[in-house]
């Protein structure tokens, strides 16, 4: 009898093995999801900064000129000018966070403040419609669309910084909408009930309160567009004329870190300098895609403290 | 001595949509003195409290009917400027409300929507209100700073430091010391007691100690329906009704 009592106390509860088995799996998960990111960015920059170990290339060469021809042998180092591809990415995504983000605003203001009925019943549906088409399609839009059109106004090919801010402006726009809309309907009502309360008309409470607090959530839908447009490679490589070519213009045509790499990528052999220079533009993007990261993080925080 | 009303409801009826939650209420509150609306939770005493600046106005179907005048003029007639209206009847909270800027951008907003700009104007509105609001000591050295890092109780005579800066003659108050410590509570009565002089008040309470303690005439409502209206000091002493000597004596509510 007493060693039947003593075995059940000392043996784990039913309960406390299920716990124990529940935080085995999840460790597990987070491990392998850990894992997967280091092997990714361990192999990502082996072969990125191969370019600078093995072929000797000066990184400061590689960030700022602007001569691109990683097959050809110049002085025994391949020419890696990035700066073209740099400008490029860079152009095509401020241009076109500068276009969307007033768009965005102004369309979630309308969503949220003045006709949330319709914003819900309506407008949230297309925006999430619009999310959810692929890139591809966008770009082929840009192709037939936008290119003749730019082609038309402009003279030339038509592809270049335009095109691609164009249709990343496009791409973009809803996911700053929704983002700016999931901002604006966090400000609690009791802001604008006081400011009403003040006297304040419904515009004056919009810019001067509900934006106002909504500020860190605007600025990281801001910031995550520029990190999609940045990472887009499809839609722009289509429309923007994929030259390595410092850009005269913006209709002139050019390219950017995606676009060369989804270019380049399937021609080239592994271990080859041709091939390390590209893993060095991916690396790049790695690193730019990192910070926008941080960035929206640290806006986060901010955000909370307040 | 008969006062003057400076504040007149007159058989108002709210409907939320098909519900009747106000009765027709006639009302009429007076200059300088501190009015209580008291009564059990669902009364309609906050309900009513909100159609005198027309704060119901952004509940969608919201009907009111009965007049509603300010020193007789009608605050629901069309041509009423319903911003102008606020400014005049202002507002303080259940909860603290205060928005999430500086201490001092919160007590001039009111005036820098009224187009002040001068700094230093501005400056002695702040230290006026805050003055006013007794909570100029405990911010004085901060007001730059976010005031959600102040307490509740700081938070809430910010707050009424915010309606005060621009010169209401009315203030409403709902509950307003409902969400905060005992302490900071009697603070706040405090204020309210001096406020007086200058300002007309209505304080919508859960808190009966608190409206024998600061208030001149007490309103008492029930579903709906106003059931007793007196001198405070009548109304504690002296109940007409059954239901507000029940109520007063803790029987329900």
């Amino acid at each position: 009898m007493n060693d039947k009592i003593k075995a059940k106390l000392l043996k784990k509860s039913r309960a406390a093995r299920t716990e124990q088995r529940g935080k085995f799996l999840s460790t597990t998960c987070i491990v392998l999801i850990i894992a997967i990111v280091i092997a990714i960015f361990g192999f990502i920059a082996s072969h990125g900064l191969a370019t600078f170990i093995v072929n000797k290339v000066n990184p400061l060469t590689f960030l700022f000129t602007s001569n691109w021809n990683p097959t050809v042998m110049h002085h025994g180092k391949p020419e890696v000018g990035a700066l073209p591809m740099i400008i490029g990415s860079f152009g095509v995504t401020f241009l076109a966070v500068f276009l969307a983000t007033p768009l965005a605003i102004g369309a979630a203001i309308f969503m949220t403040e003045i006709s949330p009925k319709i914003g819900k019943k309506v407008l949230q549906p297309v925006i999430e419609l619009l999310v959810g088409i692929p890139s591809v399609v966008y770009g082929f839009i840009g192709l037939t669309l936008i290119v003749p059109f730019i082609r038309h106004l402009f003279g030339g090919t038509g592809f270049g910084i335009l095109a691609g801010t164009l249709v990343l402006f496009v791409m973009i726009l809803p996911t700053e909408t929704a983002m700016t809309v999931d901002a604006l309907r966090a400000v609690p009502r009791h802001y604008r009930e006081a400011s009403l309360a003040l006297g304040a008309t419904r515009w004056q409470t919009i810019y001067k309160v509900v934006l106002r607090a909504a500020t860190p959530g605007i600025l990281t839908g801001v910031v995550l567009g520029m990190a999609r447009a940045f990472g887009e490679a499809l839609a722009v490589q289509m429309v923007i004329g994929n030259a390595a070519l410092l850009p005269e213009n913006l209709v002139s045509p050019a390219s950017t870190l995606t676009s060369v790499l989804t270019m380049g990528i399937g021609n080239t052999v592994l271990g080859s300098a041709a091939n390390n220079a590209l893993w060095s533009l991916a690396l790049l993007l790695l690193l730019i895609s990192l910070l926008f990261n941080l960035v929206i993080r640290w806006i986060g925080r901010k955000g909370e403290i307040k | 001595m008969t006062k003057q009303p400076i504040l007149t409801a007159d058989n108002v009826h709210l409907f939320y949509g098909e519900f009747e939650a106000l009765h027709g209420i006639s009302l009429s509150f007076f200059k300088n003195e501190i009015t209580a609306l008291i009564g059990p939770s669902g009364c309609g005493k906050s309900t009513f409290l909100r159609t005198l600046n027309r704060m119901n106005d952004l509940i969608p179907h919201v009907k009111i009917t009965g007049t509603i005048k300010k020193e007789g003029q009608d605050i629901y007639a069309p041509s009423m400027d319903v911003t102008q209206l606020r400014k005049e009847v202002g507002m303080v909270f259940q909860q603290p409300n205060p928005f999430p800027f500086s201490i001092y951008d919160n007590v001039v907003y009111g005036l820098r929507l009224a187009g002040v700009r001068d700094k230093q104007v501005l400056d002695q509105a702040v230290e006026t209100s805050l003055k006013q609001a007794a909570v100029w000591d405990d911010v004085k050295d901060k007001l730059h700073k976010s005031a959600l890092a102040l307490s509740g109780g700081q938070q809430q005579r910010v707050c009424i430091a915010r309606v005060l800066a621009v010169h209401p003659d009315i203030i409403l108050m709902d509950e307003p010391t409902s969400a905060l410590d005992p302490i900071s509570s009697s603070k706040v009565e405090d204020v309210l007691v001096e406020l007086r002089q200058q300002y007309t008040i209505i304080i919508v309470t859960h808190n009966m100690q608190q409206a024998s303690r600061i208030s001149d005439r007490t309103a008492f409502f029930l579903q709906g329906d106003l059931i007793e209206y007196n001198q405070t000091k009548a109304i504690f002493l002296n109940p007409q009704q059954q239901a507000t000597e029940d109520y007063l004596s803790g029987r329900f509510g």
